[in-house]
């Protein structure tokens, strides 16, 4: 039955983020922004208090998909999360990918590891200290092109040994030098096997051969680290290795295709963050707009309506539309359903929706837009990665393309 | 609790009407709009569907059923998908039956309910657009004056479906005291209907201009008695709008995909190219994202709540896109897409009505 009314329990853990957003994020928003590679520990460390007792600050996935059968009462806990991931990214973006948590490394052990694996790995976000977990696919010469990278893995005795060199990696500092937690790195067994050779290994905070060589200088979301990871003969235990390490004789991607399906699960996460900034954006302009005595009159004659009021109305549309593509993404997820091509739609959607919406907030609020005193500005520059990591634009619009052809990637390149 | 999945009851709905949409609707689809007119067969076979009986009481000899406007938005969708004119035709007579059910009086429906609950297909209507640039709905420039215990109707209304036919014009016109709406029979004095509108789309639907000059009639004959709110009427339009245009967005859509996986140039399928794929992947996200805002706004209304904001956004929205989406899908045809050989032309006039035209359909 279709149906768009939230459970309480939604309703009030929504409430409880929210003020999480407001009164934790939002103070420090600007200071992190202009002091880039400043930590927020107050904040990490109050959000690390908060994340053990509750599963509100977007970890992503920890394979546990139980809970959402019991709450039979209230939205699964995919919808539940994208929800929260909104309201705090409302608060601020940057600093609710600085929360630490397992992150994509830990959506990668959830989606490939084994039992004991995910223990190993992922015991080590319930202690005390502040930890992170990162994922390190990107490369200087592969970004969307995951299939061509160069690091390589190869066995030596009861090893593995890693070489070659991340980039982009969200919280890397975090994960591989500053806490406990661990990088997942994506490397080639076999490069003469394409897609079929790679895997991902788990490499662990601290590991010798391990470097980060940089933390990136961005246009926004600088609460955020992005780290670059240098891994010269870097040797990991042989069972840290997510999946089989058997390449198939027969050129095969399965093993590539089931990492690659992580993502169907934080696409949703990811569009939902954009969703939050989108609101920011959205929020301040409204509330700006009517300490002037402007509200918008949504059953007015269209012909009638200021280029004010269309302008607005049409922000909002674009970003209803964004979270209810969203919504059903994730609700997909927590009913089991398959949603790579609703995945990909709502972050496709919510990339662009969210660079536009504050592109025209700032358009909108002249020079109480452009101006720092505000956050308006910052949004904007905040927006913009939306559209680009998790998949790009371009990306996520060939997955679907695709989806609805019938085409393979041979077929549609 | 959050669920996007129809009930059973409106996936058979849903499945029903696309059937009939595929089968009966599309076929007639260019000869429809090529010679102005509904074949004589459709509304018979409409009406066997039993979208209007559905929602009218056993006691005036309906099915029973609730009306629901979510169940509203998915038969408007699928039908608008076989044809928009056709569609909103076989539809018509629920301008006149929802507004009865969600706010008439016991007097009013069982003097009217009964007349479309009967075997065979009765046309109704509503009037409410005018020919004016700056028309307002919710405040019309049509006229109802108190006169003794009556009221009294002046006012000129156009593009009102299947006028001609009506067995009763439920006409939109301002009061003294707010938005009233009026149940006015064609032949009554004062009413004259005009000739047939020429539109540049959805021209397979009889609309007309109706013209209102010192029209009488009783108190009784107003939708409500002492009047009703209305707002949620006129939401209810603005939702089917936008439901409707899902359908002729979805129409093109199909049509333009299926054309560019047939037609080759420089050795494969125009669809392998993405500056086409790309065209398609968008108008998929947009068809979803308009479906999507249309069943929020008539959830809304089921639930009884405020659904103004919503309703006029998701039209306001679906207008845009779905212009867009036929637009590109014209596009994709290249040049056979400007020939009437070919349905995408249909569908771009078509998708022209949505941000112009209102109050074509209730939910």
């Amino acid at each position: 039955m279709i149906d768009f009314e939230l459970s309480d329990q939604t309703r009030n853990a929504r409430k409880m983020t929210h003020m999480v957003a407001e009164q934790m994020m939002r103070p420090i928003s600007r200071h992190c922004d202009e002091n880039e590679h400043e930590k927020p520990w107050d904040f990490i460390n109050a959000m690390w208090n908060v994340s053990k007792s509750t599963s509100m600050t977007g970890s992503s996935n920890d394979g546990k998909s139980k809970e959402a059968k019991e709450e039979k009462k209230a939205e699964g806990r995919t919808l539940a999360m994208v929800m929260a991931v909104e309201e705090l990214c409302w608060g601020d973006v940057g600093l609710y990918l600085s929360i630490p948590n397992p992150g994509l490394g830990g959506a990668a052990v959830a989606a490939a590891g084994t039992p004991e694996q995910k223990e190993r790995f992922l015991a080590r976000f319930k202690g005390d200290k502040p930890t992170w977990g990162a994922m390190a696919i990107t490369e200087p010469s592969a970004g969307s092109d995951s299939a061509a990278i160069q690091a390589t893995a190869r066995r030596e005795g009861d090893h593995w040994v890693l070489n070659g060199t991340k980039i982009f990696c969200t919280s890397g500092l975090m994960a591989a030098e500053k806490s406990e937690g661990f990088v997942v790195v994506w490397a080639s067994l076999d490069r003469s096997a394409g897609r079929g050779g790679i895997r991902a290994f788990v490499v662990d905070a601290g590991t010798p051969g391990m470097y980060v060589t940089k933390v990136e200088e961005k246009l926004g979301i600088r609460a955020s680290d992005t780290a670059t990871i240098v891994l010269e003969d870097c040797k990991v235990p042989l069972d840290n290795i997510l999946g089989s390490a058997e390449i198939p004789k027969e050129k095969s991607s399965q093993g590539f295709k089931g990492v690659m399906a992580t993502f169907d699960a934080t696409r949703p996460i990811v569009a939902a963050s954009a969703l939050g900034v989108a609101r920011a954006a959205l929020d301040f302009t409204r509330d700006t707009l009517k300490e002037h005595g402007i509200e918008v009159r949504y059953g007015a004659p269209p012909q009638t309506l200021t280029v004010l009021e269309r302008d607005f109305m049409e922000m909002e549309a674009q970003v209803q539309a964004a979270r209810l593509l969203t919504w059903r993404a994730a609700w997909m997820i927590d009913q089991g359903i398959k949603n790579n091509l609703e995945a990909s739609m709502c972050k496709a959607k919510a990339g662009l929706v969210v660079t536009w919406v504050t592109q025209k907030a700032v358009e909108l609020l002249g020079p109480l837009g452009y101006s720092r005193e505000h956050l308006v500005e910052k949004w904007m520059r905040d927006a913009k990665i939306s559209d680009i990591y998790e998949g790009t634009q371009q990306i996520n619009q060939l997955i679907i393309a695709r989806r609805i052809l019938g085409y393979s990637s041979e077929a549609l390149r | 609790m959050v669920n996007f999945s129809p009930s059973e009851e409106q996936e058979l709905l849903r499945q029903t009407l696309a059937s009939f949409s595929r089968d009966v609707l599309r076929p007639h689809l260019r000869e429809s709009d090529e010679k102005n007119f509904v074949p004589a067969e459709i509304p018979p076979k409409a009406w066997e569907l039993g979208l209007v009986q559905e929602s009218l009481p056993e006691s005036v000899g309906g099915f029973g059923g609730t009306r629901s406007a979510l169940s509203g938005v998915l038969a408007i969708e699928e039908l608008a998908y076989g044809g928009l004119g056709l569609g909103l035709h076989v539809l018509a007579p629920r301008l006149v039956t929802v507004p009865l059910l969600a706010v008439g009086t016991e007097e009013q429906k069982t003097q009217w309910l009964p007349k479309f609950a009967g075997t065979e297909f009765v046309a109704g209507t509503a009037a409410i657009t005018e020919p004016r640039w700056d028309f307002d709905a919710a405040n019309p420039a049509t006229r109802a004056e108190h006169a003794g215990g009556d009221w009294v109707l002046n006012g000129i209304k156009c593009y009102v479906p299947l006028a001609q036919d009506a067995a009763v014009i439920l006409v939109y016109a301002a009061t003294p005291e707010g938005l009233g709406a009026f149940l006015v029979e064609p032949g009554a004095k004062g009413v004259t209907i005009g000739e047939r509108e020429k539109m540049m789309g959805v021209k397979a639907l009889d609309t007309y201009r109706v013209i209102l000059d010192g029209v009488r009639v009783p108190a009784s004959a107003r939708l409500g008695g002492d009047g009703a709110d209305l707002v949620p009427l006129l939401d209810a339009m603005r939702v089917a709008s936008a439901a409707a245009a899902v359908g002729v967005g979805r129409a093109a859509y199909d049509y333009s995909r299926e054309y560019a996986k047939e037609r080759k140039a420089f050795g494969q399928a125009i669809a392998q190219k993405q500056a086409i794929a790309f065209m398609l992947s968008n108008m998929a996200i947009e068809i979803d994202a308009m479906r999507l805002l249309a069943w929020e706004a008539a959830w809304r209304l089921d639930k009884g709540l405020p659904a103004t904001r919503e309703a006029c956004l998701a039209r306001r929205y679906a207008a845009d896109q779905v212009l867009k989406i036929a637009d590109n899908a014209l596009q994709v045809l290249g040049g056979h897409g400007y020939i009437r050989d070919h349905l995408v032309e249909l569908f771009l006039r078509d998708a022209r009505a949505f941000a112009i035209v209102d109050g074509l359909a209730i939910v």
